[in-house]
């Protein structure tokens, strides 16, 4: 089969709104990336150089001040059900909707009935074992379980493209090795392309078939991609882990995303 | 105690189900202390230091109080000023919370009213009293406009505070799920800001108090404001008191039932305190 070009990003930069006529510097510049339909690509960077800044611009969320982002040929303009996000904070979810509502929001949205909208999200909370919780509100999850619902209410509405920004972040070590691993195996069964943002190394490397590296911010862009052929399901005492860390630690850390 | 539907059953789940007894707190056992404390206070500093035209003593206003519950002076009053509060009440909050709403919502709308809302918010609602009287008459429309005005720019207020509470993720999450502007607002917009919306409400009900006594010593010749500022010709400070028992006791009630309300039903878009 032949690697199709999905998500493209051509000669992106984002710049935020001139404030008292100054203007900031751009917190992108060029930045390029070709994704693939089905692959699970980590967005890997240090913090503040624009990671989230690409999150939002897949979404639609915010315009680019150049460039174009096409899926599947089609420029992105605004959000869309066929792009959706799983965000780092759960202030994302709708705090008055019971779990079960929370996931079937996409689909009331669509005009699914009730019955129908519940038997699907009951569905999705299955498959992210979350079976048995459904008429419990958010402020009654854990932390790991509310990410669980946020990636529940995504699936449900059956997009494209996943895209998470740092979706881990705020978990405990323990959970966030079991997510991690569920993650994985919601993605083989459901074969959506996932766009991963994180500034974890090791979490990058569990995770993806391919890691792009941002160089730091300002003006910040995709540095080297590096793919990542370890065997699945992986972990981290795997032969060629360590070294893959080193490697990318390294290029980290020379500040340059490896362009040199 | 039943489950008898997951609302429930999410309260059950915070706090076990206890017999009658065990549901007595410490806390309830000192507020009554405290009360009881109160009034044997209140009873020897009346009798020992005031005569009672100057200050009268539990005893004597209980004895008052029976005697205008007798004759329906008392129900008179109260209940006059209580539909007063409850007409501008909710008239108020029924043309705040929409405005409100979508004043947060729509910046156009917002650049247009929000000059007015700014400005009026500052001005009493007893400094229109006058013209208010001049334009509706003494009757009651002029009260419930007062209580309505009062109301108004505190549940308005509230309300765009609240949608500009709302996280910026949750109109995001909406947006990618597939919601149009007009089902983000619907969807997302108002019960997310219904705490806040509920919380306004629960301030101008405190507001609309203040307010219908200072309108009923201006402009009545019923309900509490008047019973409180005619007795004063008399030098009746006994039903003065019952005046003021009245509204504290009247506040508190139906504070607690709002809040009740509040719990009961609309307990999952945010705690109230």
């Amino acid at each position: 089969m032949v690697a199709q070009d999905f998500l493209v990003a051509r000669d992106v930069s984002y710049r935020y709104a001139a404030r008292r006529g100054v203007q900031p510097p751009e917190v992108l510049s060029n930045f390029e990336v070709t994704l693939t339909e089905g692959e699970f690509f980590c967005l890997l960077g240090p913090s503040g150089c624009g990671k989230t800044t690409v999150l939002n611009l897949m979404a639609g969320f915010l315009p680019p001040t150049r460039g174009t982002l096409t899926l599947g040929g089609q420029p992105i303009v605004g959000p869309g059900i066929d792009r959706t996000v799983v965000f780092q904070s759960d202030d994302a979810l709708f705090t008055w909707l019971r779990t079960i509502d929370n996931v079937a929001f996409g689909l009331r949205m669509r005009g699914l009935p009730a019955e129908r909208r519940h038997s699907i999200a009951r569905e999705y909370l299955r498959l992210v074992h979350l079976d048995g919780q459904e008429n419990k509100y958010p402020s009654e999850l854990s932390g790991g379980m509310k990410q669980r619902v946020q990636i529940a209410r995504v699936l449900a509405t059956d997009p494209k493209i996943l895209l998470m920004d740092e979706p881990f972040g705020a978990l405990d070590a323990q959970t966030r090795g079991r997510l991690q691993d569920e993650l994985v195996e919601i993605w083989r069964k459901t074969n959506k392309t996932i766009v991963f943002i994180t500034h974890d190394i090791a979490e990058a490397i569990l995770l993806a078939d391919r890691i792009g590296v941002m160089t730091k911010g300002p003006g910040s862009r995709l540095g080297v991609i590096i793919p990542v052929d370890l065997p699945r399901p992986r972990r981290r005492g795997n032969p060629g882990f360590g070294e893959m860390w080193e490697r990318i630690n390294a290029i980290i850390e020379h500040e340059d995303g490896g362009e040199s | 105690m039943t489950v008898s539907s997951p609302r429930d059953a999410a309260d059950t789940m915070l706090a076990p189900p206890a017999s009658w007894l065990g549901k007595v707190k410490p806390d309830h056992l000192v507020y009554v202390a405290s009360i009881i404390g109160m009034i044997l206070l209140w009873h020897v500093v009346a009798t020992t230091f005031f005569k009672p035209q100057f200050f009268p003593g539990p005893l004597l206003v209980l004895a008052t109080g029976e005697e205008m519950v007798a004759s329906g002076e008392l129900f008179e009053h109260v209940s006059i000023s209580l539909e007063r509060i409850l007409a501008g009440f909710l008239i108020g909050s029924a043309i705040a919370a929409p405005a409100g709403l979508v004043m947060g919502s729509v910046p156009i709308v917002r650049a247009i009213f929000d000059p007015y809302a700014q400005f009026f918010r500052f001005v009493p609602s007893l400094a229109w009293l006058t013209p208010v009287v001049i334009w509706f008459g003494i009757g009651e429309t002029s009260k419930v406009l007062i209580i309505v005005y009062t109301t108004v720019f505190i549940v308005l207020i509230n309300t765009m505070v609240g949608v500009s509470h709302i996280a910026e993720n949750k109109l995001r999450a909406a947006a990618c799920l597939g919601a149009t502007p007009f089902k983000s607002f619907l969807h997302v917009t108002l019960p997310a800001t219904l705490p806040f919306i509920l919380t306004g409400m629960r301030l101008a009900m405190g507001n609309s108090f203040a307010t219908v006594v200072a309108a009923e010593m201006i402009a009545a010749d019923s309900g509490l404001g008047f019973l409180i500022f005619n007795s004063r010709l008399w030098m009746a400070t006994d039903k003065i008191f019952i005046g003021i028992v009245c509204l504290g006791a009247l506040g508190l009630i139906t504070d607690r039932f709002f809040r009740y309300l509040v719990i009961r039903f609309a307990h999952q878009y945010g705690p109230i305190e």
